[in-house]
């Protein structure tokens, strides 16, 4: 099945099967199911991925955590994670 | 899985715990392959015990390794295999076995497909019994053709076909794959070190600096191939390889040994890369804190690299194949692209080359200790 693209109008959450830990850069992020590795390469984008399913939309969580300027940045890389499923419509 | 340069420094200089974390769990094997990076053979009496194991299994879940690569020796020779794996699982630490398949029964192989977050690599060395039994003893072939029967049959989808490139099995590389495709299972390559037993066989079945080129440029195409890292020495071929394209011993590589002894590598194997010992304190203290891995965590000068174009596609190489080879860790990678490692290989002596601190092969004198210091 392929994984859902990413919506920002949508509710996101992080996979149950990803493990994070926390890392000087930021943190690593593993899926248990699919085997992918991924960098989180900030520390506001962890919080940022902790956070998401306390929120009724991606779109709110970016609102709510992250400074306009960045917004697209973030975005993009929380498309990047949903294309490896580590977060995931829910 | 790759990563930019910024991102590189900041592995380089160390995580806090291991990316690719290999556990061995015995010394003990029943075949002899000439190049086993461990010179496996006789189980060393000093073993981790399963309660020990079971132990470390729990410490590695909190520090939230996230999998380890377990081997040996063949661990399925270990009685208390399963638990330990079974725990690992269970505690949400994936495991990702390598084995000879001689113990891979049909009960086993049911046992293993039933379990999630576990990969199986069953190890061949050539897509023929002529080939592989060359390097791995005769009959082991059959018997990992059978295991990977056995697989199939219990329905466990995706399991990896390993194979260590040498002379000969790099002209069987679409016999390897097909024979992977066959079961639906992945191929994975490994490149040959001179560590362990192979530190002897090295210099006669690594491939040559033509198969490399062509080994590159099939990988290039076939980024479904699995390599573990191993050949980012080639990638100043031209593209880059999937993978950090960076030597991790020490900063996102290490090696926990049968009897809870902590290396930079697996493929170091030898006192000058020993950071510490699980037994008095836990892995967490050595990998955190050893004078070694602070070592090998300080910024790298490129050496004898620094005038090269390529360095940062390929960082100067693995520190094992020259460190068995007798060069420096500033030189090039022996097997550097451009022949720079070559040239000063020839200018070092075979026979100065360091020798591992620590043999378990079955052909030492029988019944002799199990280390020899
Ligand atoms: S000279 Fe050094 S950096 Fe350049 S390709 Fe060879 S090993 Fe790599
Ligand atoms: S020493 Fe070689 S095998 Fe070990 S981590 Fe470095 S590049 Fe890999």
């Amino acid at each position: 099945m392929a994984p859902d693209a990413f919506d920002p109008a949508r509710p996101w959450r992080l996979s149950p099967e990803v493990s994070l830990r926390d890392e000087p850069f930021g943190a690593l992020a593993y899926h248990h199911g699919n085997r992918r590795l991924v960098f989180l390469k900030s520390t506001g984008l962890v919080a940022l991925v902790r956070r998401l399913g306390e929120f009724a939309t991606a779109g709110d969580a970016l609102g709510e955590l992250v400074a306009p300027g960045e917004r697209v940045r973030y975005a993009r890389a929380l498309a990047t994670l949903a294309a490896g499923e580590l977060i995931g419509v829910g | 899985m790759s990563a930019e340069p910024g991102l590189r420094d900041r592995l380089e200089g160390g995580l806090r715990a291991p990316i690719c974390l290999t556990w061995e769990l015995t010394y003990a094997c029943n075949l002899a392959c000439t190049h086993c990076l461990s010179s496996s053979g006789r189980r060393d009496p000093d073993e981790l015990t399963t309660k020990e194991a079971l132990a470390l299994v729990d410490e590695l879940a909190a520090m939230r390794v996230f999998y380890v690569n377990v081997g040996g020796g063949e661990p399925m020779i270990r009685r208390d295999f399963f638990d330990v794996v079974e725990h690992a699982v269970e505690s949400r630490v994936g495991v990702k076995f390598s084995t000879n398949g001689t113990r891979l029964d049909a009960a086993a192989a049911r046992r293993l497909a039933a379990m999630d977050y576990l990969d199986v690599q069953v190890s061949v060395d050539g897509a023929d019994a002529a080939t592989s039994d060359r390097v791995r003893g005769a009959g082991s072939y059959a018997a990992a053709r059978r295991a990977m029967d056995h697989l199939a049959e219990a329905g466990f989808r995706g399991f990896k076909v390993s194979v260590v490139v040498t002379r000969d099995s790099v002209e069987q590389l679409d016999a390897l794959e097909a024979l992977a495709l066959s079961y639906g299972a992945e191929l994975r390559l490994a490149r040959l070190r001179p560590s362990g037993r192979g530190v002897a066989v090295w210099d006669a079945l690594r491939p040559t600096a033509a198969q490399n080129r062509r080994l590159h440029a099939w990988l290039v195409e076939r980024p479904h191939v699995l390599t573990g890292d191993s050949f980012f020495h080639l990638s100043p071929l031209g593209e880059p390889l999937e993978g950090l394209n960076l030597c991790g011993a020490g900063r996102v590589v290490c090696l926990i040994d049968p009897v809870g002894d902590v290396y930079a590598c697996p493929f170091v194997i030898h006192d000058r890369f020993r950071a510490g010992n699980v037994r008095p304190a836990g892995f967490g203290p050595v990998w955190r804190e050893s004078a070694l891995f602070s070592e090998l965590r300080a910024p790298a000068s490129p050496g004898a690299c620094a005038s090269c174009g390529s360095y940062d596609a390929c960082r100067g190489g693995c520190l094992a194949a020259k460190f068995f080879t007798g060069l420096e860790a500033s030189d090039p990678d022996p097997e550097c692209v451009f022949g720079h490692g070559e040239r000063k290989l020839a200018t070092t002596r075979v026979e100065l080359r360091p020798t591992p601190s620590i043999d378990h092969s079955r052909a030492l004198a029988p019944g002799a200790p199990g280390r020899l210091r």
